[in-house]
């Protein structure tokens, strides 16, 4: 499989407050990449690094072949066009409607009449599970799991070959939380997207991830496919899977 | 959304855009699809779909993607939305060369297509639309105007509350607003009201030189100075620099529910946030406008010394004797009347920002412009008043 993204020995800093030492990892194309840890570990700030807007301290990073820390700027803006973000908190523009802003990228990069631009918004609306009237409300009309919903919308509308993902799932109920996860696995499929999601959700973790990281302690402290990453015997590791939560979804053998 | 479409640059594998051509085919016509089916490559095929579907009707087409190397739901919406203009114009649609991965999108998107087409507003309503928002903004500036009521209602409950519990009154934020809307506006004060004395003392001193009434410069100075424009002056640079930056600062907290948190946690914003900035404001205008007087008199002053040859001394005597200390406490009782104004309509506005970003600067824009007008306005009111009394 083809390496979509390369992070190698990347170390931030936020004046004294060292957030990743030497931290390494590696996504291939087509799979859904989890990226876990406690709050504050420095996931979010690793997302916003591979997406060019922070600089690491030092490290490389390479995203489709580009090294990030010296990119012209013609690579800069065709990355730009690879990917779409969907951010913890939705980052929506608030005073545009839910479909313009889904619109927005698909009328400023493309030639396709604004009839057709206008189906295809309204088809990703649907597909992230909004109902139709969504389209014409204002993000501060939305609901939390709505804004969600219409960010996924908005990352989706050119169909990404990356697609990113800070926390999908976090503030959905828990039948939401899942028919997002499906969603994001189907869309996977069809479209052959690669999906880096941040997630706190270990039912994403079971149920769509196929490998993930977990940072904490400043670095990758595990790397891997489910079974392999649950053996690691760091004690953080053990509390993620063996904790409470964690035991519980065990238990049901899934 | 400009003209030009942006390019997608650099280095994308090199595969060739979207293209379509139309043949004559036996039976009817075919449309030869080729190319990468993918949203920022359609361009073309858009193009030639655009001109040539126009032409078909009553035939048969055969649709044939057996050319298109990859293909997106940009792609697939355009194959649909121009499959389903054909069969409106009574084309018989045949496809063909399809891949299995445009089938599967297909299953995928069936799922999730708009049930009806989401409808352009009908010609009589577009016709009409002049007479609905002049009834709408009617409507709405009625609602503004009994919002601003209520606005000063609560005011003034909050007021007289705190003046029967003096000690909820917050000091603290009354002197650091003074400090903020006072003392950080002096030298912008400074300049304009130097600038204006220079100016009035220069063109009443050309004109008086051909009387030879020079000395009646200090007349004209000290009256209009301290009577008019030092406080009409420092009330605007007011209203442009505090009563924007009211806004503005309650906007922010409103849109990112600092001040929804501040009622839940039973901070009541009227005492904590605009009471606060109308009283700072009331305090620190008259004693702006009687800095701005001196600094005034002595521009004046300054061009006298220069143009007209009257001494410090002189000057200085005149404005004594002549010019009654009426008209400057004229001026400075304007200033509470001016700085409730604008603090009043800055907090006013900055409460009414809702949901979006753009609003902040919508608002502050309306709370500069309102304020100013009534500054103008009161002013206005006041001479009138003062004349007629005959002050
Ligand atoms: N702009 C910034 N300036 C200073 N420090 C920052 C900044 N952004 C993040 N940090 C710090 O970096 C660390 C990691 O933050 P980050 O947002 O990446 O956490 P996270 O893993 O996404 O947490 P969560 O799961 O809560 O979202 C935190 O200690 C935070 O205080
Ligand atoms: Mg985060």
């Amino acid at each position: 499989m083809k390496e979509v993204i390369r992070v190698s020995d990347v170390v931030t800093r936020f004046g004294s407050n060292l957030v990743h030492d030497r931290v390494s990892l590696s996504v291939e194309e087509g799979e859904i990449y989890g990226l876990m840890g406690g709050s504050g570990s420095g996931k979010s700030t690793l997302l916003r690094e591979i997406i060019m807007l922070m600089r690491p301290e030092s490290g490389s990073i390479v995203v489709l072949g580009k090294e990030l820390s010296n990119i012209t700027y013609a690579d800069a803006a065709w990355l730009r066009q690879q990917w779409g973000v969907l951010f913890q908190s939705g980052a929506l523009y608030s005073s545009l409607t839910v479909a313009q802003n889904v619109g927005m990228k698909l009328r400023e990069y493309t030639d396709l009449p604004d009839s057709v631009i206008e189906e295809i918004v309204h088809m990703k609306i649907r597909m992230v599970g909004l109902p139709e009237h969504a389209a014409e409300l204002y993000p501060a009309e939305l609901s939390g799991g709505m804004v969600k919903r219409a960010s996924l919308a908005r990352a989706l509308a050119m169909d990404p070959r990356l697609l990113f993902l800070d926390e999908p799932t976090s503030g959905l109920d828990p039948i939401g939380a899942e028919a997002f996860d499906q969603l994001i696995l189907k869309l996977r499929n069809m479209l052959g997207l690669t999906v880096i999601m941040v997630t706190h959700d270990l039912d994403s973790i079971w149920t769509i991830v196929d490998r993930f990281a977990v940072l904490g302690e400043r670095k990758v402290i595990a790397e891997g496919r489910l079974d392999e990453v649950i053996e690691t015997p760091h004690p953080i590791i053990r509390k993620f899977f063996w904790g409470a939560r964690g035991r519980l979804r065990s238990a049901h053998g899934q | 959304m400009g003209e030009s479409k942006k390019e997608p640059q650099g280095t994308g594998e090199a595969s060739p855009a979207a293209r379509v051509r139309l043949e004559q085919a036996e039976g009817g016509w075919r449309l030869y699809c080729s190319g990468q089916w993918s949203a920022e490559r359609l361009g073309g095929a858009v193009a030639t779909l655009k001109k040539r579907v126009e032409e078909l009707h009553d035939t048969t087409v055969h649709w044939d993607f057996s050319g298109v190397t990859q293909m997106d739901s940009a792609g697939m919406m355009l194959f649909l939305h121009y499959r389903e203009r054909l069969e409106a114009r009574h084309c018989r649609v045949e496809v063909s060369g399809q891949s299995r991965e445009q089938r599967q999108l297909f299953e995928l998107l069936r799922d999730f297509l708009p049930r009806q087409r989401p409808s352009k507003p009908r010609l009589g309503s577009r016709l009409l639309k002049p007479a609905t928002d002049l009834g709408r903004a009617t409507v709405h500036g009625w609602h503004d105007l009994l919002a601003f009521f209520a606005f000063l209602g609560e005011n003034f409950f909050t007021l007289v509350r705190s003046l029967f519990h003096p000690l909820s009154i917050r000091f603290d934020a009354i002197a650091k607003n003074i400090q903020e809307a006072g003392v950080r506006a002096l030298p912008i004060i400074t300049l304009t009201s130097f600038l204006i004395g220079v100016v009035i003392a220069y063109q009443g001193a050309v004109q008086l030189q051909k009387f030879g009434a020079n000395i009646f410069i200090v007349d004209m100075i000290g009256i209009s100075v301290t009577r008019e424009l030092a406080p009409l002056i420092t009330a605007i640079v007011v209203a442009g620099r505090t009563g924007s930056s009211y806004t503005a600062q309650l906007g922010v907290m409103k849109i990112t529910e600092e001040i929804d948190a501040m009622r839940v946690m039973g901070f009541d914003p009227q005492q904590f946030l605009v009471l606060p900035r109308i009283i700072a404001l009331m305090i620190a205008l008259p004693l702006m406008i009687f800095f701005a007087d001196i600094v005034g008199i002595f521009g004046g002053m300054v061009v006298a010394h220069l143009h007209l040859n009257l001494s410090w001394t002189e000057f200085l005597h005149r404005l004594q004797n002549v010019v009654d200390v009426k008209h400057f406490w004229i001026g400075i009782v304007k200033g509470p009347f001016f700085a409730w104004l604008i603090a009043t309509i800055g907090c006013f506005r900055g409460l009414q920002v809702s949901r979006d970003t753009e609003s902040i600067g919508r608002y502050t824009t309306i709370s500069v412009v309102n304020a100013i007008f009534l500054v103008i306005a009161c002013d206005a009111l006041f001479s009138v008043v003062f004349t007629e009394l005959g002050i």
